[in-house]
């Protein structure tokens, strides 16, 4: 319902004078017009609930940081910026604040504030690609199996449900196990399987879309299936998957670190959050508290982010909720 | 040579020669393609027979029989709990809705689906095993399922494979306290995951059921706030909840890969993450096979339980 303007309820009516200008204006005009109008009114409404506005703050945050590592934590001259760099003059640990570590150090000198500052640039790329991927083959698959119906739709969602059937965390791991355990093959085996839920969620969205007068309308005043299907069932249908999309972004980085921890994702020395929960389990019993507990914290807020985004977005989105 | 289907069947203590290779590979089909080997594992299946793991050297029916008890008592008891606190904790926050307590279960409940599962249950390590320095001992044994420098839970009687139950029935009360308190930890770390969704299912429901008729009707009758709450709405609220609990332990029964690995539980979900490092193909099938007839179960459950719940849906 969002992507088309909605004049009922609105605080901002278009006056006639708006309507005037509107109808001499270009026709990109027209078609962006009550969009900006209609995001602004989303803002608007967001900027009303604490909990999303906490989140918007966090998520800037990490944005800022995930875009510019290299400000905040220099990487070394040479070599791989994303595995964190040692130093075998200090092989103890050293808790935070000693030696300028600011969150301590973990074994050989590893910096834990460079690796949550890069894990965050690690963790972010990898949820932007899995997440952006999937939506895009999610949607398409969607769309045309719930607009075109028939066969097509039956042989696509038979294929969805069997991928959805499969345990995802397994899978995940047996393909990991297969090829290189790097971030790559956790990449590939991760939208393996990722693409299938939103398959599902838009399919069920056209199919109600699809029903409304206005789709008979185009159809009937002679517009491609194609232009149907992207122009008018699309925008009129991807309410849900926005929402789910942002919430998803922090759950692939919670599965992203659990295979980290495992041992099945990022290799040895990386500066990913759950491979440095790994590394530093082991020293958590002999009191080395923040080898873990920083890493950990990192994980948390940035799902938490998302997540605050997603609960404040899916009230704003909500035709029912929103007015 | 360790990743090959064949190791299983030989003796790892004898070099197997390239002819028995070949005998084994004939004797269990593994020279045939992938669709007949495929073909062969359906036949076995429906006979009772889910071959043979790789990474838990026994019949895959036999390891799951042996390690699925140790989930169960999980589950059970990590649902148990977060079932209580989530309809408590839910229903206040939705009769009051925006009040402080609503906030406060928001974040907690916002915290409980953003946290890695792993990394809490390490705090919960911390703060239980080492005792917060107050006792020398620590308030709460290490992992695994019980101590087993001091016990042995193969001398006494199965009668159903968990341990609690298992330690009772034969009367042995240290050896049953000592496995409650291996379980507290573990069930805790995976209770508070679960209760975070009961929690914030439970509290849209009542919000929603606050709002019905019915409730109103309930209330001119003149009828105390308490049983409006209790009798009217929360039974109407627990419908849609009952789903998110019953899929919930459906997702514990099938293993908390995570939890299992890092309180060294030995159930489906350990076994599983090692057969699919492992690539014990045998295994990864048997283990979704059963995660599949758990989540038919556990629906199954959920519609009885519907049905008892709302008298307006009638079995048969």
């Amino acid at each position: 319902m969002t992507g088309k303007p909605e004049v009922k309820g609105n605080p901002k009516k278009p006056s006639s004078a708006m309507a005037a200008g509107m109808r001499t204006s270009s026709s990109l005009m027209l078609v962006l017009k009550p969009r900006i109008r209609e995001l602004k009114f989303s803002l608007h409404l967001m900027s009303k609930s604490v909990t999303s506005i906490a989140g918007m703050i966090l998520l800037a945050l990490l944005v800022f940081v995930a875009a510019f590592p290299a400000l905040l934590a220099e990487p070394p001259p040479r070599g791989d910026p994303y595995v964190i760099p040692q130093d075998f003059d200090i092989p103890v640990p050293q808790p935070p604040g000693e030696m300028g570590f600011v969150f301590g150090s973990g074994d050989n000198g590893k910096d834990i504030y460079y690796g949550i500052i890069w894990g965050a640039r690690i963790s972010m790329a990898f949820a932007i690609q899995v997440v952006g991927i999937s939506l895009v083959i999610g949607t398409l698959f969607g769309l045309v199996a719930g607009y075109k119906g028939g066969v097509i739709d039956e042989v696509m969602m038979r294929i969805t449900d069997i991928v959805l059937s499969i345990p995802g965390l397994i899978l995940v791991m047996a393909i990991a196990a297969v090829l290189e355990r790097n971030l790559g093959s956790t990449k590939i085996a991760l939208l393996a399987i990722w693409w299938s839920g939103y398959t599902r969620l838009v399919r069920g969205q056209v199919l109600s879309t699809r029903e409304n007068t206005y789709i008979d309308a185009a159809r009937s005043s002679g517009s491609g299936e194609l232009k149907i299907m992207f122009r008018h069932i699309l925008p009129n249908s991807w309410t849900p998957m926005i929402v789910q999309g942002t919430m998803d972004m922090g759950t692939v980085v919670l599965v992203l670190a659990g295979l980290g921890y495992l041992g099945l994702g990022a290799p040895f020395g990386y500066a990913e959050w759950g491979r440095m929960v790994q590394e530093g389990q082991e020293y958590f019993v002999t009191g080395y508290w923040w080898m873990t507990v920083f890493p950990g914290l990192a994980i948390l807020l940035f799902v938490l982010a998302f997540n605050l985004m997603g609960d404040g977005l899916r009230d704003v989105l909500d035709p029912k909720m929103r007015r | 040579m360790a990743g090959e289907p064949w190791v299983i069947y030989t003796d790892p203590n004898k070099p197997a020669t390239p002819e028995m290779i070949e005998a084994i590979k004939e004797k269990y089909h593994l020279n045939e393609p992938v669709y007949v080997q495929y073909y062969y594992w359906l036949d076995g299946a429906l006979h009772g027979d889910l071959g043979n793991s790789k990474t838990a050297r026994m019949a895959v029916t036999q390891a799951l029989a042996n390690k699925f008890p140790a989930t169960f008592e999980l589950a059970v008891v990590a649902t148990f709990f977060a079932v209580i606190l989530g309809i408590t904790v839910g229903t206040r926050a939705g009769v009051r809705a925006n009040s402080a307590f609503d906030q406060g279960s928001r974040v907690v409940s916002l915290i409980g689906v953003s946290i890695p599962v792993f990394w809490l249950g390490l705090l919960i390590m911390m703060v239980f095993y080492k005792g917060l320095g107050l006792f020398t001992e620590g308030w709460l044994p290490g992992p695994g399922r019980y101590d087993v420098y001091k016990y042995s839970y193969s001398s006494i009687h199965h009668y159903t494979n968990l341990i609690t139950v298992d330690t009772l029935l034969n009367g042995k009360f240290s050896f049953f306290w000592d496995s409650v308190r291996h379980l507290i930890a573990p069930a805790l770390t995976l209770c508070f995951v679960n209760l975070a969704i009961i929690i914030r299912m439970m509290r849209s429901s009542m919000l929603e059921v606050m709002g019905a008729e019915y409730v109103k009707t309930a209330r001119s009758k003149g009828l105390p706030e308490n049983v409006v709450i209790r009798k009217h709405a929360r039974r109407n609220a627990l419908i849609p909840t009952t789903t998110v609990i019953g899929l919930g332990f459906g997702g514990l029964l099938s293993g908390a890969v995570l939890t299992e690995t890092l309180f060294n539980w030995p159930g489906i979900g350990q076994w599983a993450a090692q057969a699919a490092v492992g690539l014990d193909s045998a295994g990864i099938m048997g283990f979704t096979l059963l995660t599949a007839i758990i989540y038919v179960l556990a629906n199954l459950i959920v519609d009885l339980v519907y049905a008892y719940l709302d008298p307006r849906v009638r079995l048969g």
